[in-house]
C-alpha cells in the first residue's frame, strides 16, 4: 500500500504539475491578502514556486523509481536540490524581511492545492487517500520546517560573526604620550572581555615601558558589582606590575551606582573625564601643559578646578 | 644547598631571583634578608623577578611577607619587573599584595628607592617621587 502510495504520489505531482501550480499560486495570493505580496512580485512568487514543485516531483519520483517506498526522508542525497533550493528562499526571504513563519507558510500552503488533487486521483478510496495524504503531509512537514533550521542557522552565523568582531576591536591600548597609556573601554565588561583587556594592557606596559595607564570607562554602558570588580582586578594586576591607573569616564548615574553599591574606589585615582586623567597622568610623571611660548597658563600645580 | 644571592649596593639591597622559586628557596630567602637587612641597616630592598614566570599563592603570601618584614625593619621594598601573567595570577588568587610597592623595571624601582630615602632623610618632604606606585592623587571621586 504504502510502495503504492509513493508511486500514485509521484504520479499525481507530474501528471497535474501545471494545474497544482496554478492553485497553490492563487492560495498564496489569497491567503497572503496582498501584504506579503507587497514585497515580493507574483511573478518572482510564481516562478519560486514552479521551481519548488519541479525540483520536488524530481525528487520523489527518484524516490519512487528507487523504490524507496512511503519512508519519506529528506536527509537523503536524492533531496540536496530541494534542499538547496529551500536554503537559498529561506535566505533570499529572511533578507526581504520575511519572518521564519511566512517563509514556511509558503511550503505549507501547497498542501491545500496538494491534497485536492490527491483526493481526486483517489476516488473514493478512503485508505488509500489517508496513505498518500499521510506521505505528503510528513514530507512538506520536513521540508517547510528545514527552511526555519536555516533561517535560525543563518541567525546563528550572524550573532557569532558579530561576537568575534566585537572581541577583536573591543581592546585597543593606546600611547597617549611616552609613558601614558589610556584603555578606552566600550561596552559591557563580563569575564571574558576583562581577561582580553588585562592582558593586552599588561603586555603594552611591559612594552612600552609605561608608568600610568588611564582606563576609560565612558563606553561601558552599566557599572554593577562584578564589573567593578572587574575593573578593580586590573588595577590590582597593572599596580603588581610597577604601573598606577587611572579610571576615568565616570558619569554621574554611574559615580551614583557606585556608591550606593558600596565599591570601594579610594585606592583607585578617578576622574570624570579622559582630559582630566591625561592632566593628572602629566603632572604625576613631572609635566605639565603650557600655552604659547612660555607666557601660557600653567596647570602644573593644584587640581583642576 | 643553592640560595639566592643578595647583594648590596651602597645602602639597599639588591635580590635578583633567577631561579624557579620552590618553597623550602622562598622560606630560605626569608631568612637570609631579614639577616642581611638588620646586619647592614639597609634602607631599601629591590626583589628583582623578571625571571620569575610561575607563581603559587604560597610563593606570593612569600613576597608579601618578605615585604612586610623589611618594612618592619624598617627598609622600603620595591618588587620590579613582575610578568604580566604572573600578575594576573596573583590577582586571580586574590594576593593584590596591598603592601608592597612595585615599579616596572630595576632602574625604576631604584629612583624610587632613592626618592624614598631622600623623603625620610628631609623628614617627609617632597622627594620628587614621579615614579610613584602609589601617588598622592587621590582626588577622589568625579569632582568637576
Amino acid at each position: 500500500m504504502a510502495q503504492n502510495g509513493a508511486g500514485r504520489f509521484a504520479d499525481v505531482l507530474a501528471k497535474h504539475e501545471a494545474q497544482i501550480l496554478e492553485d497553490w499560486v492563487a492560495d498564496q495570493r489569497r491567503a497572503g491578502g496582498g501584504r506579503s505580496l507587497g514585497r515580493l512580485s507574483e511573478a518572482q512568487m510564481r516562478e519560486e514556486a514552479a521551481e519548488f514543485l519541479r525540483l520536488l516531483r524530481q525528487a520523489v519520483q527518484q524516490q519512487a523509481a528507487a523504490g524507496a517506498g512511503g519512508e519519506t526522508d529528506t536527509d537523503g542525497p536524492g533531496w540536496d536540490a530541494v534542499r538547496e533550493f529551500l536554503a537559498g528562499l529561506s535566505r533570499s526571504r529572511a533578507r526581504q524581511g520575511f519572518s521564519p513563519t511566512e517563509t514556511a507558510a509558503f511550503v505549507f500552503s501547497l498542501k491545500q492545492a496538494l491534497f485536492a488533487h490527491l483526493a481526486r486521483e483517489a476516488g473514493g478510496d478512503a485508505d488509500v487517500l489517508f496513505a498518500e495524504v499521510w506521505q505528503a503531509t510528513t514530507l512538506l512537514d520536513q521540508l517547510g520546517l528545514y527552511t526555519t533550521t536555516v533561517f535560525q542557522k543563518s541567525r546563528e552565523e550572524v550573532i557569532a560573526r558579530q561576537q568575534e568582531e566585537l572581541m577583536e576591536l573591543s581592546t585597543p591600548v593606546v600611547k597617549l604620550w611616552d609613558g601614558i597609556l589610556a584603555v578606552p573601554l566600550i561596552g559591557t565588561l563580563d569575564s571574558a572581555r576583562t581577561q582580553v583587556v588585562m592582558e593586552s594592557l599588561l603586555q603594552a606596559i611591559v612594552d612600552t615601558g609605561s608608568a600610568i595607564a588611564i582606563i576609560d570607562i565612558t563606553g561601558v554602558p552599566t557599572v554593577d558589582t562584578l564589573v567593578s570588580q572587574h575593573l578593580l582586578k586590573t588595577v590590582a594586576a597593572a599596580r603588581l606590575m610597577g604601573a598606577e591607573c587611572i579610571i576615568s569616564g565616570i558619569r554621574p548615574q554611574i559615580a551614583q551606582t557606585i556608591v550606593h553599591l558600596g565599591v570601594d574606589l579610594s585606592q583607585v585615582s578617578t576622574k570624570a573625564s579622559l582630559a582630566d586623567a591625561f592632566l593628572l597622568a602629566l603632572q604625576k610623571t613631572g609635566r605639565g601643559i603650557t600655552r604659547g611660548a612660555g607666557a601660557g597658563v600653567t596647570s602644573g600645580a593644584g587640581p583642576a578646578a | 644547598m643553592e640560595r639566592i644571592p643578595i647583594l648590596k649596593m651602597g645602602e639597599f639591597l639588591l635580590v635578583t631571583i633567577q631561579v624557579d622559586m620552590h618553597d623550602r628557596l622562598a622560606l630560605q630567602l626569608q631568612d637570609d634578608l631579614t639577616n642581611r637587612i638588620s646586619q647592614t641597616g639597609a634602607k631599601g630592598v629591590l626583589i628583582d623577578i623578571s625571571a620569575l614566570d610561575i607563581v603559587d599563592s604560597f610563593i606570593g603570601r612569600m613576597l608579601a611577607n618578605i615585604s612586610l618584614m623589611s618594612r618592619v625593619l624598617d627598609a622600603a621594598t620595591v618588587v620590579v619587573g613582575m610578568q604580566p601573567a604572573v600578575a594576573i595570577t596573583l590577582v586571580e588568587l586574590g594576593l593584590t599584595l596591598p603592601g608592597i610597592r612595585t615599579a616596572l623595571n630595576v632602574e625604576k624601582g631604584m629612583e624610587l628607592l632613592r626618592a624614598y630615602a631622600a623623603g625620610v632623610a628631609s623628614g617627609g618632604g617632597d622627594g620628587g617621587a614621579n615614579v610613584g606606585a602609589d601617588g598622592e592623587g587621590a582626588d577622589g571621586g568625579p569632582v568637576r
